[in-house]
């Protein structure tokens, strides 16, 4: 590190950034702790005024969030056998009872698959494409690299009702392939782009080391390319995930009882008398968990250097 | 091992003709040099003997087989870059071995190789190292490494020693050539560096803007120069020229220079138009009673010898010398020709002149 900076920062001045540092992640930082908080609240005290910061934790809002319930009278509960599980018995506090699963579980899973369905096609054939562009002569190429990011220089939504039209005639609406196959398309542009970027970078004389070693063209790629593209698949999928999995316009024009995803899904969960905020906010927090944890798992790569320094330039 | 031998070959980016028509040969066991200023298209001609290039047309023979429509994986030949290209993502031991793993040798046999070629590259104790963090001098023993292990039939090297400094080259390059010497492989060696190649090949093609100028050993090609640009391109200082007064006639022993008459090797060739007059530092001398003058401009002392910057009426002229030699700057001395090492130079061709200096030496590329 030192070798970057001119000198080193005296203690004072990491001390001073290190408060900014912090002071601007507490800020940030703040709305999601809020949300997770309110998701272990109960309801009364997820609209409790002052707002509470310390409260008894429940679970409420989980079994809300994955079950469907119905409100019975006192006597209704008193000719019930006793609860079975904790959360029967916690239903069974607020004078409801569990009448089965909610929604949430399939929504949750729909966009999951579409998800990181279309974030592996997107990346799949956006690495194809962008090595392609990035190494072989292919007759108008710039027109055709053009072309792709033309794609995406309306609001996809704009082409809402031609793909509306499209979709209800190719039996796509409301499928998740038809989601995914949207999402790529969205997508693929984006990938091309970054991972052409990315692959330009890589120096030709590593696949030609490979060629000439014995290696096909197509093992070059995939044991000398790709290990070293990593940083750019990476991040490309990083951004297509986070595309298709917030993705709300097009879910809610396309989607209904099957494959619909989570987030048209969230802002239905209305209690039973009254939106239920802990629910809601349950539902909010699984919903970061996926993109989250996706993030940290590709973070090695994003933070490794390409080449090591192996190659000089 | 292996002869290769380039007839008639051409690449073309475009419009842009970066190799023109070459033909050389290159011997078994030979350790060959193709050395040319920036840019004269000698990375072109070895990728295109490698096969990562395509010929625009000609041919390409290794081994008395016609190679030029071959991927270059199945010419069993070796490529060390200019820049290494050693993979990253793997370490010292594997970038060895990737070549061997790619024929499908049994694990056992490729480790037994990697450990012999470590041993002869003397890098046995870097062998599980990232590759990131080695030295110049070991990333070019890795990749010499990479090249050797598979026993190709023939090496291409381009500017293998251009990325490091100046004291490790010298090293290497001894490195080298007495690796050579021991595998006795067929080596291409690409090079800008003029000392490098006079010092290194058994035969050198000097190339410039995609076109040979001339090919033979090191020593025929510093003194018998088949163009001017091959006479000021190798050698340093370069050589010295000078105006011819008056056409030169076939069978001529004489030309007019400046003043004097001085003598050349007989001329078996004449030329109408204007010719130059090439004499390498070092065959200048002094001599009172010359009749070409020339002031001490400079002086520039080497250890054993020292460089004299003369003006002369026809331009300056530089000479090498003992460095025990007593001269002042601003002394006029009688400058001298050593007659045997003259070459002629036809102006608008820039060839040399034939005579019994070059004759059959000239242009056999
Ligand atoms: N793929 C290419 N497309 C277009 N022009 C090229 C290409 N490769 C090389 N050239 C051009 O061909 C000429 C010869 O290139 P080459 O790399 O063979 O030169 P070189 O003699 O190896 O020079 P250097 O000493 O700089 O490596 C250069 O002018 C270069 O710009
Ligand atoms: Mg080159």
């Amino acid at each position: 590190m030192s070798a970057f900076s001119i000198t080193e920062p005296t203690r004072r001045q990491k001390w001073i950034a290190g408060i900014l540092v912090a002071l601007y992640a507490l800020i940030t930082v703040m709305p999601l702790v809020w949300i997770v908080m309110t998701g272990f609240k109960t309801g009364p005290d997820s609209i409790a005024y002052p707002p509470k910061v310390v409260f008894s934790p429940s679970l409420e809002g989980y079994v809300n969030l994955f079950t469907t319930q119905t409100r019975l009278t006192p006597e209704q509960i008193e000719t019930l056998p006793p609860p079975e599980t904790w959360y029967d018995r916690l239903v069974r506090e607020r004078e409801k009872t569990i009448v089965g699963p909610s929604r949430f579980g399939q929504r949750f899973l729909n966009s999951v698959v579409i998800g990181f369905g279309s974030t592996f096609l997107s990346v799949f054939l956006g690495t194809l494409a962008a090595y392609a562009f990035s190494r072989f002569k292919v007759p108008l190429k710039d027109d055709l690299l053009f072309f792709i990011l033309s794609t995406r220089m309306m609001p996809p939504i704009a082409a809402a009702i031609p793909i509306f039209l499209m979709f209800r005639t190719l039996g796509l609406s409301d499928t998740r392939l038809g989601m995914i196959l949207l999402y790529t398309a969205v997508n693929l542009s984006l990938a091309v782009w970054l991972l052409k970027g990315f692959i330009d970078e890589i120096p030709r004389e590593y696949e030609e080391a490979a060629l000439i070693d014995g290696y096909t063209r197509f093992q070059a790629f995939y044991k000398v390319v790709l290990p070293q593209a990593a940083t750019g698949i990476a991040s490309t999928a990083i951004f297509c995930l986070i595309f298709a999995w917030n993705e709300y316009a097009f879910a809610v024009l396309l989607t209904s009882g099957n494959a619909q995803t989570a987030p048209p899904f969230i802002p239905t969960i209305i209690g039973v008398g009254g939106l239920d905020w802990p629910a809601v906010a349950a539902g909010a927090t699984l919903f970061l968990l996926p993109v989250m944890i996706f993030t940290i798992v590709l973070r090695k790569h994003l933070l490794r250097g390409i080449t090591f320094g192996a190659v000089r330039k | 091992m292996a002869d290769i031998v380039i007839r008639n070959l051409r690449k073309e980016f475009g419009d842009f003709t970066a190799v023109q028509s070459s033909s050389f040969e290159i011997r078994d066991g030979e350790f060959f040099m193709l050395l040319g200023p920036s840019g004269c298209g000698k990375t072109t001609t070895l990728r295109m003997i490698a096969g990562l290039e395509r010929p625009t047309s000609g041919e390409i023979w290794i081994d008395g087989e016609e190679v030029s429509d071959k991927p270059a994986a199945e010419r069993d030949i070796a490529f060390v870059f200019q820049m290494f290209a050693l993979y990253p993502h793997m370490n010292v031991r594997k970038n060895i071995s990737y070549p061997l793993v790619s024929q499908g040798m049994p694990r056992a046999q490729v480790r037994a190789r990697v450990a012999e070629v470590a041993k002869i590259l003397g890098i046995e104790d870097i062998l599980d190292r990232p590759v990131g963090g080695l030295s110049g001098g070991d990333r070019q023993r890795v990749a010499l490494g990479r090249a050797i292990v598979r026993e190709p039939r023939a090496f291409m090297m381009d500017e293998p020693l251009g990325a490091l400094d100046a004291e490790f080259r010298e090293r290497m390059a001894e490195e080298l050539r007495a690796l050579h010497d021991r595998m006795k492989a067929t080596t291409v060696y690409v090079t800008h560096d003029q000392l490098e190649a006079m010092q290194m090949g058994d035969r050198i093609v000097v190339m410039n803007h995609g076109v040979i100028e001339q090919c033979g050993p090191p020593q025929e090609i510093y003194d018998k120069p088949a163009t001017r640009f091959v006479a000021s391109f190798i050698g340093s200082p370069a050589m010295n020229f000078l105006p011819v007064r008056g056409a030169v006639e076939a069978g001529a022993e004489t030309v007019a220079v400046g003043d004097g008459t001085f003598a050349v090797p007989r001329q078996n060739e004449g030329s109408r138009g204007p010719v130059s007059f090439g004499v390498r530092p070092e065959h200048v001398g002094f001599s009172d009673d010359s009749p070409c003058r020339g002031e001490v401009l400079a002086l520039e002392y080497l250890g054993t010898t020292q460089i004299v910057t003369l003006r002369t009426p026809d331009g300056e002229i530089k000479a090498r010398c003992a460095a025990s030699v007593r001269l002042r700057v601003g002394e006029t001395l009688g400058l001298t020709f050593n007659p045997a090492t003259i070459t002629l130079f036809d102006d608008a061709s820039g060839r040399a002149l034939r005579s019994t200096l070059n004759q059959g030496g000239a242009r056999d590329g």
